[in-house]
């Protein structure tokens, strides 16, 4: 490949990255976890960009830096994808829809507020966002039961039990998943047998 | 200055906003009703509301709502710049160590234990999401059992299904399901 067309190709996966994340972005109600589960299908599923993973990698760190968790996730899977470039056309993507939508909705947003069409169809979409969440939910929790290593099935349950019963912080449990993690590479290792 | 005061204001919202849209709406609350007196306590209200009703993060939806109260567009513009500046700093020195060091043994122990934890993290949002669907609260404790919406159900399960089974693409179904739930809430005459 000569550089002209490397060059070409480099561009066009700005340009992929930066439209992906504009039509994400305009469709994420309800949270950073709705993007995130958005993102994977696109990223993983569909362009094949990213590793399974390499999401659940980058979500923690993004998470458990400051900061809304879509605008994390967007420049650290930007970067994974094609460094500082791919940061910012994935950022760009992301913060555009809101700064669009508010922008035109600051000027009569007592209408919308009060409008009883739109209240009544963001309240049954939240029953389809839900659907895609628990799709990609069933799809993560598949392939670590293909992993065949029950102690990372038990952290899992226990950190869902952490998160949504008792409302443990997610640094928190970042942390204290970090902590479990690192004690059972360590175990592993002086075993003798190879590292998870 | 007011740019610069904008700038400042949000960059310090948006370094100090750790877990979640619902703590980075305090701290806006405390920075710029209580510190700035830029909003009304009524605006604030009215900010939460209409970040709650549209797409993308609650401080990006807080830093242009009050910026283009204050100083139009361009407001808009350096408030926004402001709340990500923190992010694009510290998440790409992270970026940038995740890509260098994540080969390492240690490094590939903690992130082994984090992935469960992410799954975990994401299984607990889509459930506070679909009670919020199924029973207008997430609060499991005192579910209003009695308050259950079977159209948002059946709705659901259609989804998945679809989701699962034909892989309909996920922006479709989000958009179809708003649609498809407010017609029927329409024709039957619920509204």
């Amino acid at each position: 490949m000569n550089k002209e067309t490397l060059k070409q190709n480099d561009l066009h996966i700005y340009w992929k990255l930066f439209t992906s994340m504009l039509t994400l972005s305009t469709f994420t109600f309800g949270g950073g976890f709705v993007i995130i589960s958005l993102m994977q299908k696109r990223f993983v599923d569909e362009l094949h960009w990213l590793t399974e993973e390499e999401v659940l990698d980058l979500t923690a760190i993004a998470q458990s830096a400051p900061g809304a968790l879509a605008v994390n996730a967007a420049i650290i899977f930007g970067y994974r994808i094609r460094k500082l470039p791919g940061a910012l056309a994935a950022v760009l993507g992301t913060i555009i829809p809101p700064i669009t939508i508010i922008s035109i909705l600051s000027l009569f947003y007592q209408q919308f507020r009060d409008n009883r069409i739109v209240a009544l169809a963001l309240q049954v979409m939240r029953a389809g966002v839900a659907a895609v969440i628990f799709d990609v939910v069933i799809t993560l929790i598949q392939n670590l039961i293909r992993t065949k290593q029950p102690v990372l099935l038990a952290v899992m349950i226990l950190g869902f039990i952490a998160s949504f019963f008792l409302q443990v912080s997610s640094i928190l449990l970042i942390l204290l998943c970090a902590l479990i993690g690192l004690a059972l590479s360590r175990s592993h290792t002086k075993k003798g047998g190879a590292s998870v | 200055m007011i740019y610069l005061e904008l700038f400042f204001c949000f960059f310090k919202i948006g370094l100090f906003s750790f877990g979640g849209g619902y703590a980075a709406m305090s701290l806006i609350q405390s920075q710029v009703v209580l510190g700035h007196h830029w909003l009304e306590m009524s605006e604030f209200a009215d900010l939460i509301t209409i970040a709650e009703m549209t797409p993308g993060p609650i401080a990006v939806n807080a830093a242009t709502f009050v910026g283009q109260r204050l100083a139009g567009l361009p407001g808009a513009l350096i408030c926004t710049l402001g709340c990500i500046t923190p992010s694009l700093i510290i998440v790409l020195l992270l970026s940038w160590l995740y890509c260098r060091y994540s080969n390492l043994d240690t490094v590939q122990g903690v992130l082994v234990g984090l992935r469960p934890a992410v799954i975990a993290m994401i299984a607990s949002a889509g459930l506070t999401l679909l009670l919020l669907a199924l029973f207008g609260s997430s609060d499991w404790h005192t579910l209003p059992l009695s308050d259950f919406r079977e159209i948002e159900c059946g709705l659901f399960v259609l989804c998945l299904f679809l989701l699962r089974r034909y892989k309909v693409s996920p922006i479709l179904i989000i958009f179809g399901s708003g649609l498809a739930g407010t017609l029927v809430y329409l024709a039957a005459g619920l509204l």
